[in-house]
């Protein structure tokens, strides 16, 4: 090993800057998963009858698969079995009443996000982003929520959503990605607490990015939440997502559930910074995320656009998806996925193209980096009535050090002969040569590997709303240090 | 004190002893062309010099205004005013020219205690040496190097090098791959950086590079070694008689016709 990679490996001590424990008051529940969970969870979230029914209704479904040991098995990650009865399935910052503001927030949780660099006072808030932070099991604020309403703009937490507007809820919920879709979407069907809730209506376009930033704090409990976005005919929103956790020596499971809705005209852009504790250097603790993302471009010219960056987590299973079913709409992903040390990702995306002249664009960026081993699993379907769809696919990886591993599994379908689809692939290795020539210039070793990869990256970066995309480079490089050797 | 002094400088790659003890000293404001038969040792003297890693130093020192040069990292070396033009100019995708100049100049200036420069300051600084260049905005907004053609990639060199205002400018093969226009272009731009406080360290293969940067030393390395040193004019017998003529008894090996021509040569 060269000693310019030793500079770049010594780096590698940083710590995770966010692995901070907030000490706060919990409202949580025994440990293990029956019917009395599902139950009390229902309970205290005081749903309706048909959200209680539908939970049961998923957990009997997950309890068959459980049986049958259905977990998916087919990713290229490795884990010990999870014991599911090991796991509290609610915990909740205790609350005396509801909260008429955000001043009677408990300050140690708004500590907690200006010390995550999202204060929630809307005074200190980025002026054109509207923000729901979800602090383990709930969701403990929601910023800019009165603006939003003069427009008809809905933003809420999950748990609000199912008392103010069952409707919606009832229409939507589980219509993109059923329980039966995986073993991971049963589970959440059946114990999620709370998540967002956004509803766009006909025509409006959304002025400010909305936004969810989910923490985990408690311990030995998994965070399930499930988000729901609804564009209506003509509108326009972009969302972000934001996460951390605390370092914790043990795995903790994070099973969420998102589905997008987008009718005639409508566009929704999804964005994700993913920076779940990835585990320390020797691959101990970190979080699994194993998460279903979904878009169903419903209506005519509807479009949907994932873009994800991935650098947490010590697993990560997630392929944001698209159903094209809306004639000439439009399904894009654009992604980063960083696994440095032991972390695993296995992600991609799914299109499946069922409207005429559809269009899906993928462009997949993997970074490996010390022993990280980096997936990209793609699947593009084209169906028979799809006539005139077009799939473009580019998925590059990117190796430093040579411990790591980059796989491709790109799986294409084709029913309809008139369809056209490209495909590009590349795996690159950071030459030592490329790294050479920045350092001559006067450029450190950090530095000039944090430029490279940012380079590598810029096509997806550019994708994200302008506020983020600094922040997702910044984050890249932290992420990435101690990463060559 | 000399700006650089290289001594008995020894260097291996893969085990194989590819530099066999230079010795050259530089002094601030000279011009030094090395010229050699290929695979002789120019770019990996040019290289060691910038610090690159993969050269192991079995012998010799090296210092650049009395500090020794071999003890530093590649960036120091650059930030402590050592500058390579490589022979191969390497692309780096997504990464903005503009961009990287800068980071690279306020890097080195971070490094000297000087305050770094905005964009806004570092914008005129660019263009003059743009249109010292005589080069094209529009490449500009590309990635680094990303697709230039060979000529334009070595003509980005030189600007990055007018830029960074180095000490040491080491050019390997500057020349090769430019065109009549561009060559006249980049000597120019060589020449306008030539001044008292600076030194130069060019290796070419063509006698016409030192047409235009006329150098005060010439010297010629055959395998590992400085065979002979003289003024501009070894450059045209070299051109003339081809580097066989330089090569020492020892090292002519199979070059029987060798040793006489080098008699004659070292009495003209
Ligand atoms: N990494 C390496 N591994 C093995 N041999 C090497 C390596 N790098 C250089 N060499 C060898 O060292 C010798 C000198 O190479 P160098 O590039 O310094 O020559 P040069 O004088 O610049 O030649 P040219 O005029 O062709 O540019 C060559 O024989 C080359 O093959
Ligand atoms: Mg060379």
């Amino acid at each position: 090993m060269s000693t310019d990679m030793n500079v770049v490996h010594e780096l590698a001590s940083r710590e995770y800057e966010w692995g901070f424990v907030t000490e706060i008051e919990e409202d949580r529940i025994r440990k293990g998963l029956d019917e009395d969970v599902i139950r009390m969870i229902s309970a205290k979230k005081q749903e309706p009858g048909f959200m209680l029914e539908w939970r049961l209704n998923a957990y009997r479904y997950w309890v068959q698969q459980e049986r049958k040991q259905a977990e998916p098995r087919w990713a290229n990650v490795r884990f010990a079995p999870i014991d599911y009865q090991d796991i509290v399935y609610y915990s909740a910052p205790k609350q005396k009443k509801q909260l008429s503001s955000l001043d009677e927030l408990d300050p140690e949780i708004l500590r907690t996000y200006e010390k995550l660099g999202i204060p929630l006072a809307e005074q200190k808030l980025l002026a054109n982003v509207a923000v729901d932070a979800v602090f383990d099991s709930v969701s403990v604020a929601t910023t800019f929520k009165e603006k939003l309403a003069e427009i008809g703009v809905i933003f809420c937490s999950f748990s609000e959503a199912v008392q103010k507007h069952p409707e919606l809820v009832k229409k939507y919920l589980g219509s993109v990605v059923p329980h039966t879709d995986n073993f991971y979407a049963a589970l959440n069907a059946a114990v999620f607490s709370d998540g967002s809730f956004v509803y766009v209506p006909k025509g409006v376009r959304c002025p400010l990015e909305l936004s969810t930033y989910f923490r985990i704090n408690a311990q030995e409990t998994g965070q399930f939440e499930r988000t729901l976005i609804i564009a209506d005919e003509g509108s326009y929103v972009s969302y972000l997502e934001g996460c951390t956790a605390p370092v914790r020596d043990e795995n903790q499971l994070h099973a969420a559930v998102v589905e997008l809705v987008a009718l005639d005209n409508a566009q929704i852009r999804y964005s994700t910074v993913q920076n779940w504790y990835p585990g320390d250097k020797n691959g101990k603790g970190g979080i699994y995320n194993f998460v279903t993302k979904r878009g169903k471009c419903l209506g005519r010219n509807s479009k949907i656009s994932w873009t994800q960056v991935e650098t947490g987590s010590a697993i990560t299973w997630k392929y944001p998806s698209c159903i094209l079913q809306g004639d000439n709409s439009v399904g894009e992903f654009y992604s980063v996925a960083l696994t440095n040390n032991y972390q695993q990702a296995d992600t991609g995306t799914k299109m499946i193209h069922l409207g005429k002249n559809t269009k899906s664009t993928i462009v997949s960026k993997g970074i490996s980096a010390g022993h990280g081993q980096n997936t990209y699993r793609g699947m593009v379907k084209i169906l028979k009535g799809a006539e005139g769809a077009r799939n473009y696919t580019q998925c590059d990886s990117l190796l430093i050090g040579d411990k790591c591993g980059a796989h491709t599994f790109p799986y294409i379908e084709v029913k309809n002969s008139s369809a056209r689809m490209e495909h590009e692939a590349a795996t690159s290795k950071i030459g030592e040569d490329q790294l050479f020539y920045l350092q001559q210039r006067g450029l450190k070793t950090e530095d000039a590997v944090s430029m490279i990869v940012n380079g590598f990256c810029k096509q997806v970066f550019r994708e994200l709303p302008m506020e983020f995309a600094v922040e997702a480079q910044k984050l890249l490089s932290v992420s990435l240090e101690g990463s060559v050797g | 004190m000399s700006l650089l002094e290289i001594k008995n400088l020894h260097v291996r790659v893969d085990g194989n002893e590819i530099l066999k003890g230079i010795d050259l000293t530089v002094n601030a404001g000279e011009v030094h062309s090395i010229m050699g038969p290929n695979g002789s040792g120019k770019s990996t003297l040019a290289q060691v010099l910038a610090r690159r890693d993969a050269y192991e130093i079995t012998d010799g020192s090296v210092t650049l205004d009395g500090k020794d040069l071999l003890a530093m990292k590649p960036e120091e070396a650059a930030c402590e005013g050592v500058f390579l033009a490589f022979q191969y100019p390497v692309e780096i995708p997504g990464i903005g020219n503009t961009y990287f100049l800068r980071s690279a100049l306020n890097a080195q200036r971070k490094y000297r205690g000087q305050e770094e420069m905005d964009a806004m300051d570092f914008l005129p600084l660019f263009r003059e040496k743009l249109a010292l260049l005589e080069m094209d905005d529009k490449l500009m907004s590309r990635s680094l190097n990303e697709g230039f053609s060979g000529g334009e990639k070595k003509r980005n060199e030189i600007l990055q090098m007018a830029i960074l205002e180095p000490k040491l400018a080491i050019l390997d093969e500057t020349d090769s791959g430019l065109d009549i226009d561009a060559l006249r272009i980049v000597a120019n731009g060589v020449n306008s950086l030539r001044n008292p406080e600076r030194a130069m360290l060019v290796v070419t293969h063509y006698q016409r590079l030192l047409n235009y940067i006329v150098p005060d030393f010439v010297h010629v390395l055959v395998d590992g070694r400085i065979v002979r040193s003289g003024g501009k004019e070894l450059a045209l017998e070299l051109e003339e008689k081809g580097y066989s003529w330089a090569e020492p008894e020892t090292a002519g090996v199979g070059a029987s016709a060798a040793p006489a021509l080098r008699r004659d040569g070292a009495r003209a």
